[in-house]
């Protein structure tokens, strides 16, 4: 039973503020990530957490309990580092036994905590080997290893897979999720891959520039982004945002992006949704998947041209020229011919996004 | 790797391979010429031309370590016979061993000179390293008020030759009895390498990411065992290039050694040369006392060697 919570935390460096005003609450054994572009303080708070920052202001709680002046080595909680995280000197087996060794356990009970863990994380073969004749992902799980096999309050991970490569990271980010549905302890996870967040979190925590912008379940964070930096921030690719203005003419909606030539239509009861906001300067927000593509012109369609194709296999994205605005789409493979091809395309009410231009903030409107 | 050679590559390779190997016996040919004359008779040390070819002698040795004094005439046969092998040795070179009353064998200085020579460039060595390598881990790892300005001081204690100093040094140790003392010269040798072990330990230490020791305070220990159980181990390479150049200075320090010593704590370095006293200098003893001065940085220096290698990179191949 491991509660974290976050009250009220900054941080200075200097006199940058690398964490401002941070508040944030951990249920026992909830996976939390921590989501944001490099340098938006994201290892700093991890640190905090951890014993290895200290604070300027506020409080950091383990189980209801202040610790922002307990040394990292009084508040049991394990970390594993992006790099660097085995000591080159000592094998595997070694690795593993040093957080035990700390705490003065007798050889036989040490030698049955490291075997295990060994065998949960399928290294017993590597117990006798050397950090260095490792390869990435087995240093990672090595890594992993020493921080469970204390049986810690909390975990903390930063980047622990960043440095390995794509398809590595797709197996070693199904392994952490298998074991802390195994072993169930209190995660904090950082991590600026959106997709790692996504798969893995019970919640993530999107943080920018030191501000935590939004806390959600993965769902909640990609179907209801609060503002312009998560909406466009999660999710790839990336969420179509423009400018935009609602309109009302012969008593149809539509929404009309600055540069196009042609409104969108829109069902009426938008015009309801947005009332005081109407006409306040609007960014329309929709993902590549709400733009509906087709060959031949309809109802609600709009003419656009193709401009550029990324073909990603199982789908392509498709850059749509409309006069001088731009929306990217997402089609099926292979279903838009070519650049410079005719199309027709409109927007799925249901999947669009209105947020308040001047501050970015969602109105938390939705069809 | 092996990369595709030309003709001409390969023959330059020669011709530089063999450069390299006359060089070598260059540098190397003082160092055969000690090592001769310590096996050398007396008769055939100062020929003209060199004695290139002759029958090794230990002879050089056992006058190195006793105490002798001038025969006036041929030792009897009695006496050659009485005496064991390498007192024999020594009368058949026309002198005798010196004995005390109670007939116990007189050693000569040299022992001495080098003990002297050991005790003061170990314990140098090791309190340099020691203390450079605490130094070092504080201003690599902690935020230090005006550092650069302190490391700056600390290599500027190197900057004046060491002789500038002898003098009023020289004063200071009489005043407060310091000279002709093993700490006499420790503390200088210390002080002396203690600047140059900050340095370069502070540049290996720097090389060790702090996220080692972090993970260590994370994993329950403290600042202090996280030092001794994952920096020191992790910078073996780097203590053991400095203690090779911390011990090579301090074993070979003459002139200090010269002038604030001159019995009991006197070093080899000073007390080599004196013994080209007045008179005709028996050049095998010398030889042979240097010979032995060679060795134990040579021994250090190969004990070492696989650090040292890896040390010199400079953290280059690390990891
Ligand atoms: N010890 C320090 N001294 C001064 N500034 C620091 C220090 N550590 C971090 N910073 C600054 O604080 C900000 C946040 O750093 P932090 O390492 O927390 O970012 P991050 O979100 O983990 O980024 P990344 O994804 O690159 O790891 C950065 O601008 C960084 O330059
Ligand atoms: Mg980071």
């Amino acid at each position: 039973m491991t509660q974290i919570e976050l009250s009220g935390v900054q941080k200075w460096f200097g006199a940058v503020q690398v964490i401002k005003d941070l508040n944030l609450k951990i249920e026992d054994n909830e996976f939390i990530v921590l989501l944001g572009q490099s340098g938006c303080g994201k290892t700093t708070t991890l640190r905090a957490v951890a014993g290895l920052e200290t604070i300027d202001e506020g409080d950091i709680l383990i189980d209801g309990k202040a610790v922002q002046h307990l040394k990292a080595a009084d508040r049991d909680i394990a970390m594993v580092f992006q790099s660097f995280s085995l000591y080159p000197h000592m094998t595997v087996y070694e690795n593993i036994a040093f957080p035990l060794r700390a705490t003065r356990m007798n050889r036989a009970d040490t030698d049955k905590s490291v075997r295990e863990v060994a065998k949960v994380l399928r290294i017993t073969d590597l117990l006798d080997r050397r950090p260095s004749a490792l390869s990435g992902g087995d240093m990672q799980r090595v890594a992993i290893g020493r921080a469970l096999v204390r049986r810690p309050k909390a975990m903390l991970m930063d980047e622990p897979i960043g440095a390995l490569d794509a398809k590595l990271r797709e197996e070693m980010r199904a392994e952490i999720k298998r074991l802390h549905v195994k072993q169930g302890s209190t995660t904090i996870y950082v991590t600026h891959d959106q997709i790692e967040a996504m798969s893995l979190a019970d919640r993530i925590v999107i943080m920018h520039e030191g501000v935590l912008q939004q806390v959600g379940s993965p769902e909640e964070v990609y179907q209801h982004p609060q503002n312009l930096f998560v909406a466009q921030f999660v999710g790839s690719p990336v969420m179509n945002v423009a400018n935009a203005s609602v309109s009302e003419s012969a008593g149809k909606a539509s929404v009309t992006a600055e540069g196009a030539t042609q409104g969108f239509p829109f069902p009426n009861e938008l015009l309801a949704k947005l009332n005081g906001s109407a006409g306040k300067p609007l960014s329309l927000g929709i993902r590549p998947e709400g733009v509906i593509v087709a060959h031949e012109a309809a109802d609600g369609f709009v003419p656009a041209v193709a401009h550029i194709i990324e073909p990603l296999g199982s789908y392509d994205i498709v850059d749509l020229k409309f006069g001088e605005h731009m929306l990217r789409a997402r089609t099926r493979s292979g279903f838009v011919a070519g650049p410079g091809a005719q199309v027709f395309a409109r927007l799925d009410p249901t999947q669009t996004h209105f947020f308040d231009a001047a501050s970015g903030q969602s109105l938390g409107v939705r069809l | 790797m092996a990369a595709v050679k030309t003709g001409a590559e390969v023959a330059g390779n020669r011709i530089a391979i063999v450069a390299v190997l006359i060089i070598t016996l260059i540098f190397l040919a003082p160092i055969y010429w000690i090592i001769a004359t310590s096996f050398k008779p007396r008769n055939l040390s100062t020929t003209i031309p060199p004695t290139i070819v002759f029958t090794p002698e230990i002879s050089p040795f056992v006058k190195l370590f006793t105490k002798r004094s001038q025969l006036r005439e041929q030792p009897t046969q009695e006496q050659l016979d009485a005496a064991p092998w390498w007192e024999r040795i020594v009368l058949e070179g026309g002198e005798k061993v010196v004995r005390d009353g109670k007939g116990n064998v007189q050693w000569s200085a040299y022992p001495n000179r080098f003990m002297n020579s050991l005790i003061v460039a170990i314990t140098s060595t090791v309190l340099a390293v020691g203390m450079g390598t605490i130094t070092a881990y504080g201003f690599s790892r902690f935020k230090v008020k005006g550092e650069a300005d302190l490391l700056f001081f600390i290599l500027s204690t190197r900057m004046l030759p060491p002789v500038v100093v002898a003098i009023p040094m020289f004063l200071m140790y009489r005043a407060v009895g310091l000279n002709d003392t093993h700490w006499g010269l420790i503390l200088l040798y210390t002080a002396f390498n203690l600047s140059f072990a900050v340095w370069l330990m502070k540049g290996f230490i720097d090389e060790i990411p702090k996220e080692y020791e972090e993970a260590a305070l994370v994993d329950g220990y403290t600042r202090m065992q996280a030092f001794f159980k994952i920096v020191i181990p992790e910078a073996a390479t780097g203590i053991a290039a400095t203690a090779v150049f911390c011990f090579i200075t301090a074993w070979n320090e003459y002139a200090f050694a010269l002038i604030m010593t001159n019995r009991r704590a006197q070093t080899a370095p000073p007390f080599i040369p004196s013994q080209v006293g007045s008179g005709l200098p028996d050049w095998t003893v010398i030889a042979a006392g240097t010979f032995l001065f060679l060795l134990p940085v040579a021994i250090f220096t190969f004990l070492l060697r696989n650090h040292l290698l890896r040390g010199m990179s400079f953290g280059a191949i690390r990891k």
